[in-house]
């Protein structure tokens, strides 16, 4: 499967009646198994450029092909939980297909073994967090849409998150398109890397990581992150 | 308890006023206690609230998922805002009264005549809850369904409904005492039986105690209602909220 997007802009009508550019061209596309990581300052476009990608916005120019049967797992920016279904319909209902074992699992992993039966309201905003990833790992996508999934929180579990994502990624052919701000998450979890402007979003520079995953130990996370810091200088 | 006590105090009001006023124009508890028993058991007061009851029932149905499914419509559709509000405004403010004379009139003092304009009368105000209600949707919600690919239904019960439910419950609450006000009024006007009929007669003999015997029975029935189907919905619904300490 592949991910192809080619917008060639979008613009955005203010209250004011002027209109803005939201989105300068962008192109790239996205094989199976592969994780693309979005970077780029606050406000430039990103959140938009999922919304197209995802088809919830359909008013632009240029074209996205996605393949119609791929399941898409997406993790928001905020939980976007239903705040009346516990934490296990919640994963349920995105998710019909998912078997007890594969759920028991999941819930066991992200630690939310104890939270099965509450409702989000009870839950705190991590907790909310790891619920989001559950319910799109749950779906076994086929795209996999993670929008700043590891933000507010610990290190320590955000580390082991992403782990979890990591192995995801590698146990199933699934396109993978992360939306980060660190670098840091991008350069362990990514295969390439899309360097982003500020408004109107345009690639600055695609930086592809050689390293396969498992291979990039903390000697070659910190030579990437040089590299980097020396190319984008 | 605090409710029953709350009732008691009620009864205190009513007889010591009894006793200001005198008999003819507002009769003791006991007094009116003893006509409904004596209604209740010749057949006559269970007769007449099943006949009422029935009405209620219907047309009460009738006007909410009418208007629960008109009111969505025009929620979601712009175009169907559009046309159908000045209609809802005109019906709003049509009153009750014109509604069922012009109802009686066109279909005859029939059962039908009178179930559709209890109906017509309640019918925009579950239109106008369930709009506003559907206006407040969580957009965010409705984009993560269509993201999960949620079949349409699935993503009505389990996203929409919820989201909605309070105000199903609000309309139905002030439904429900919409349509019984109205009931009897229909029923005064062009039924031969019913509450709304036995207040009529008790009209035009000034029987005060036969009045407040119908009137009051019903209110006990109402508030059955209320407690025993009105409320548990509105806790079903919103049990998920975290209640206040």
């Amino acid at each position: 499967m592949r991910l192809e997007v080619d917008i060639t802009g979008k613009t955005f009508r203010s209250a004011a009646g002027g209109t803005h550019e939201v989105l300068a061209p962008i192109k790239f596309a996205l094989q199976s198994g592969e994780v693309g990581v979005l970077i780029g300052p606050s406000g430039c476009g990103k959140s938009t450029m999922l919304r197209i990608i995802l088809g919830l916005d359909h008013d632009f120019a240029g074209r996205v092909a996605r393949p119609p049967e791929a399941r898409v797992g997406m993790v928001f920016q905020e939980p976007r939980l239903l705040p009346w279904r516990s934490v296990e319909q919640n994963v349920r209902l995105a998710a019909p297909e998912v078997t007890e074992a594969k759920l028991s699992e999941l819930f066991r992993i992200l630690e939310l073994d104890a939270h099965r039966s509450h409702f989000p309201g009870e839950l705190s905003l991590g907790l909310a967090r790891r619920v989001a990833l559950a319910r799109a790992f749950a779906v076994e996508p086929d795209l996999l849409v993670l929008d700043e999934p590891l933000a507010s929180l610990d290190d320590a579990l955000a580390g082991r998150l992403r782990d979890e994502i990591a192995t995801l990624v590698a146990s199933r052919p699934v396109m993978t398109l992360l939306v980060t701000h660190s670098l840091d998450d991008a350069i362990r979890l990514g295969d390439r890397l899309f360097f982003l402007s500020p408004r109107p979003a345009r690639i600055l520079a695609e930086v592809p990581i050689g390293i396969p995953r498992e291979a990039r130990g903390e000697a070659e996370i910190a030579a990437i992150k040089a590299g980097l810091a020396r190319d984008v200088s | 308890m605090l409710r029953l006590l709350s009732f008691a105090l009620f009864l205190v009001i009513w007889w010591v006023a009894a006793l200001a006023v005198g008999g003819a124009k507002l009769p003791s508890p006991p007094a009116v206690l003893q006509v409904m028993i004596a209604e209740a058991s010749s057949g006559a007061l269970f007769l007449h609230l099943g006949a009422t009851l029935a009405r209620v029932a219907l047309a009460f149905t009738l006007a909410m998922s009418l208007g629960s499914a008109i009111g969505y419509l025009m929620g979601r559709v712009k175009l169907a805002d559009r046309l159908g509000d000045p209609w809802l405004i005109l019906l709003l403010n049509l009153p009750a009264l014109v509604v069922i004379v012009l109802a009686y009139i066109w279909a005859g003092l029939t059962e039908a005549a009178a179930i559709a304009a209890i109906a017509i009368n309640k019918l925009p105000t579950a239109i106008v809850t369930l709009r506003e209600g559907t206006r407040a949707l969580d957009r965010s919600l409705d984009e993560m369904a269509s993201v999960f690919a949620m079949p349409r239904w699935r993503a009505f019960r389990h996203v929409v409904l919820p989201q909605l439910a309070p105000y199903i419950a609000a309309s139905a609450r002030s439904g429900l005492s919409l349509v019984w006000k109205i009931v009897l009024v229909a029923e005064l006007l062009g039924r031969p039986n019913g509450v709304g009929f036995e207040i009529g007669v008790a009209f035009q003999l000034f029987d005060t105690p036969r009045l407040l015997a119908y009137s009051l029975t019903f209110a006990a029935v109402v508030l059955v209602i209320e407690t025993l189907l009105v409320q548990p919905f509105e806790a079903r619904a919103n049990r998920w909220r975290p209640r206040a300490a």
